[in-house]
């Protein structure tokens, strides 16, 4: 059962962890300033709850583990995110829909973990919740703003969810650790959550005039440790320092 | 320790500790301190992040142990708890005042639901001419507590330090 915890703690770790680092790398490139510092705020939110929930698995591993020996030492095989949040980043059409089908996901997830029966969860769920909400207005806000906008930005959306819709599926594909959670009351009703995304999705997709996809094929594996080779290329530049130089310290 | 110390001398010394990343507020006035403590042979600081990724909290946690450290404590322990959440509620009046002085729009009302799409803010009083003809340019802004608004009236741009 601790196991199952301890990889629980990855898990959510490394998807914001992952997704976090993903939109650092917008940071100076963003279609205009104010959403250029909206994608680096979202990093930072991201970046942060990775931290806490970090914090918390390297109590449990002991063995001098920390936050950092956690981001910046495991290789891939080791990282339990979802593929969606390694996938590159694209155009900006791509990075929003990549974010809004994570936020739309991420939301009923925090809900749920805001009623765990680990306190530390719960709160850490509770301190997160404010920054999601905030995130999933954002997104939701800009898939309306390019379905609903002009053709080429139609045209961006449409083909950023041809790619990335065949990620969607791994989220509610619970792997055993989950399962573990769910009935031990860390993860609370869990089974709900795809029903309340794919309602959440299709009411902004509606509005944006986007069509939900049929049902596909969908990629799995990240909660497993089998990576897309997208998580290498980000690890090999997230970890270079620490594993060149180790120990070093700001 | 000396037993003669009140929690509102330790309170005192930690208004004297500002926020990095707006320093015309205490951390008393952000409201991130939750408690003192005074334990036999520790003081213990229990203090609350704004938001999980503000760099400014590492900063702060150095801050309040070198002030105590100087004004003579030796065993200091900060923790940090994460519930329950901070919220804007928690700004003093008297931080009120001094972001406003300092331009920087307070937060107006208190923390809600941010769920509406396209819904913002409004009437946001300008900090320069207090016009609350004013308009949201981005939910986001220079720091994570902040969105960017601008003057209709006055044309000038500034921060309002957004309910949270
Ligand atoms: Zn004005």
């Amino acid at each position: 059962m601790q196991d199952h915890l301890y990889n629980f703690l990855l898990y959510l770790g490394d998807n914001a962890l992952i997704l976090g680092h993903r939109l650092s790398e917008w940071c100076g490139h963003g279609p205009v300033l104010e959403q250029d510092m909206a994608l680096t705020n979202i990093a930072l939110d991201l970046v942060g709850q990775s931290r806490n929930i970090f914090q918390l698995a390297a109590k449990m591993q002991g063995e001098g583990a920390t936050e950092d020996t956690l981001a910046y030492l495991r290789d891939a095989t080791a990282y339990k995110n979802i593929l969606l949040v390694e996938q590159k980043n694209g155009d900006f059409a791509k990075t929003i829909l990549r974010q809004f089908f994570y936020d739309a996901f991420n939301y009923p997830c925090y809900q749920r973990l805001m009623q765990s029966s680990n306190k530390d969860i719960a709160a850490f769920a509770e301190k997160s919740m404010k920054e999601i909400t905030y995130h999933l207005k954002w997104s939701s806000e800009w898939v309306i703003r390019l379905g609903d906008g002009t053709e080429e930005s139609l045209r961006r959306i449409n083909e950023a969810l041809e790619d990335l819709w065949p990620y969607t599926g791994e989220m509610f594909k619970y792997a055993d650790f989950e399962i573990a959670m769910t009935e031990s009351g860390v993860f609370p009703d869990a089974a709900g959550i795809e029903a309340e995304w794919e309602q959440e999705v299709k009411n902004i997709f509606a509005q944006a005039g986007l069509e939900l996809p049929e049902k596909a094929w969908m990629h799995d594996g990240g909660k497993h440790g089998r990576h897309s080779e997208h998580l290498g290329y980000i690890l090999a530049e997230m970890q270079f320092l620490q594993r060149a130089y180790p120990g070093q310290k700001w | 320790m000396n037993t003669t110390i009140s929690k509102e001398d330790i309170y005192a010394i930690l208004e004297q500790v500002s926020d990095p990343e707006v320093p015309v507020l205490s951390i008393i006035d952000l409201g991130v301190i939750r408690d003192v403590v005074l334990h036999e042979d520790t003081l213990e600081v229990v203090i609350t992040p704004t938001y999980t990724g503000c760099p400014a909290m590492d900063m702060i946690e150095v801050n309040i142990k070198a002030i105590l450290q100087e004004n003579g404590f030796d065993n200091i322990k900060v923790t940090t708890i994460l519930s329950p959440a901070w919220t804007t509620d928690w700004l003093s009046e008297a931080g009120k005042q001094k972001l406003l002085d300092y331009g920087i729009a307070p937060p107006q009302g208190s923390s809600k639901s941010k769920r509406a799409l396209f819904s913002e803010e409004t009437g946001i009083a300008c900090p320069q001419c207090r016009s609350t003809h004013t308009e949201m340019i981005s939910q986001f802004g220079s720091t994570a507590c902040k969105s960017q608004y601008k003057c209709l009236d006055c044309k000038e741009p500034f921060d309002y330090f957004k309910c949270h």
